[in-house]
């Protein structure tokens, strides 16, 4: 590897052009793309809070469907990202070439990963605003509060965009992504409070879900559902700030080394 | 002339492997330029150095009066580039391709929309600006690349195989444009292994093999200097028994290859009116051309 390839990402306003291109591709599909952000939460609420929900009727206070819905805001922020990021990027990066055709112009590799993660963010974005509506739709939070679940959705995106193209710049085929989904995604949904609290988790598990990007996102996402101000939300954010931060970097190095060859 | 193009001693390897092997060459402004040379011979790498897409291990590089990489964004403001394979935006209207792209080179909006109706004029694509992508044909889709790469009216354009895989129509077409861009006084750089399209099209060429450049100079200087005039390709049954016999007899230089016999030859008349005489054999007298060239300095063996 050269050293050239551990330089720090240079940032500027030339992903803005690029963002454009991902979100005129997005227009021609938006409609099918916004039902399907409002049904999945929908399905998930009325599936799990009416289903579980019935056997758990409180939990911390709340009941099962308000606890869930600030889980659910987490958790399909995190798929959009992801889903985006890796299947979509991949996509862009390998099937259709349109990073080679955007790297002829004067536009650079950083730019590039720049804008990926910053339009799967968007993604996230969108995605959390859907679950926020259907979450006043249904009644479940009256609090103004839950205005910042849609900065922390951006944040999320962020940090699961960043984190996911570090799979994208080691991946042969789209296959490759099952190992992150099973093996990363699928285990974050379960070890983070999405479902349940971590608290019922072994104190082993409790440990390694400490260090997992999306407690963090939960233990932001659950106070604001039920009107109070998140403890500790700077060092939460911070966290999750973090990954973002390291993912970009890290995919970055991983992405100059594979279009270097 | 000024060179809008130049390296010298470039080098580059992937594992220990020299892939471009101490390449120079400087390329003046208008001017047609051809790369030839065999399947991984490095041409494409050649190209993504020149672009600044990749850094050499050792060398100079300067496009447009900028050193590369250090400042191949700034020189590609006025680059044009048609990749080998095709990158169009399934997902786009031919008229959304090039506005979208116009975007990434800085244009406004209003700026680019003004070029689409002259682009499209170009690439014979006007009454297709609607259409999406995948209902294009393979020659539409390479004039439209090709469209695209002249949006924001670069000074330099390199095509990389800009024909392979069209049909005869569709090359012509595209030959035609790239003259049009050169008389235009647009610097072109292309790769081909289609000699008669680097002997129609470029004003000099260089032959790359195996890294290196084996020779670099204008089609006909290079006919010139490396090949005897004339050219009689003999052959039929029976061919190699007669090319052991006669034609080391009849020829400056001869080889043989599967059925055929290439007989280079200063005057053709003595072997012409031999091989009348021989029934069985047929033969094809023909002025040398650059591809005689290309397989005598590279060889006759694939490469794969």
């Amino acid at each position: 590897m050269k050293t050239g390839h551990y330089a720090l990402p240079r940032l500027s306003f030339r992903f803005i052009p690029i963002w454009r291109r991902h979100f005129l591709v997005w227009k021609k599909v938006a409609a099918t793309s916004i039902i399907g952000h409002l049904a999945d939460p929908i399905i998930y609420l009325l599936g799990l809070g009416y289903g579980l929900g019935s056997l758990l009727p409180e939990l911390g206070g709340t009941s099962y469907m308000v606890f869930l819905a600030a889980g659910t805001v987490c958790y399909g922020t995190m798929n959009s990202a992801s889903f985006e990021a890796l299947y979509s990027g991949f996509s862009r990066m390998h099937e259709q070439r349109t990073w080679d055709a955007i790297l002829n112009t004067p536009v650079t590799l950083d730019d590039v990963v720049l804008a990926e993660i910053l339009w799967a963010a968007s993604k996230s974005l969108l995605s959390g605003a859907a679950v926020l509506l259907v979450i006043w739709l249904l009644g479940l939070s009256h609090s103004p509060l839950t205005l910042w679940l849609i900065p922390l959705a951006l944040l999320v995106g962020l940090c699961f965009a960043a984190i996911g193209l570090i799979m994208t710049a080691l991946a042969p085929s789209y296959d490759f992504f099952m190992y992150y989904f099973t093996l990363v995604i699928t285990p974050m949904m379960l070890l983070c409070g999405v479902f349940f609290p971590v608290t019922q988790l072994p104190p082993v598990w409790q440990t390694v879900s400490a260090v997992l990007p999306l407690t963090h996102a939960v233990d932001i996402a659950r106070p604001l559902m039920n009107g109070t101000l998140p403890p500790g939300v700077l060092l939460h954010a911070g966290v999750l700030f973090g990954y973002a931060v390291a993912g970009f970097y890290v995919s970055m190095v991983l992405f100059r080394r594979r279009l270097s060859q | 002339m000024t060179a809008v193009l130049s390296a010298q001693n470039l080098y580059k390897s992937y594992a220990g492997q020299a892939v471009v092997n101490n390449v120079s060459l400087a390329i003046n402004r208008g001017e047609c330029f051809g790369l030839l040379g065999p399947n991984g011979a490095g041409k494409t790498t050649t190209l993504r150095l020149l672009l600044g897409l990749i850094a050499p291990d050792s060398g100079e590089l300067s496009l447009l009066g900028r050193a590369v990489p250090q400042h191949a964004r700034e020189a590609r403001l006025r680059v044009g580039v048609v990749p080998q394979i095709d990158n169009l935006d399934p997902d786009f209207s031919v008229a959304e391709n090039l506005m979208v792209y116009g975007r990434y080179f800085g244009m406004h909006d209003a700026e680019i929309e003004a070029r689409i109706p002259a682009l499209l004029d170009f690439a014979n694509l006007a009454h297709k600006r609607d259409v999406k992508i995948p209902t294009l044909s393979g020659g539409m889709k390479r004039r439209l690349t090709l469209a695209r790469a002249l949006v924001n009216d670069p000074d330099v354009i390199f095509l990389d195989e800009p024909t392979t895989g069209l049909d005869p129509q569709a090359r012509h077409l595209i030959w035609q444009r790239l003259r049009e861009l050169a008389a235009q006084g647009k610097t072109l750089l292309l790769t081909t292994h289609f000699m008669d399209e680097a002997e129609r099209l470029c004003h000099r060429l260089a032959i790359l093999d195996q890294g290196r450049m084996i020779a670099q100079d204008s089609p006909r200087a290079l006919i010139a200097q490396h090949i005897e005039p004339q050219v009689v390709e003999v052959f039929g049954e029976g061919v190699a028994l007669w090319a052991q016999d006669h034609a080391a007899h009849y020829a400056k230089r001869f080889e043989v290859t599967g059925e055929t016999a290439f007989c280079y030859v200063d005057d053709a008349q003595p072997l012409l009116a031999h091989l009348q005489g021989h029934g069985g054999l047929r033969y094809l007298y023909r002025p040398a051309n650059l591809e005689d060239v290309f397989l005598k300095l590279t060889g006759r063996e694939l490469r794969e």
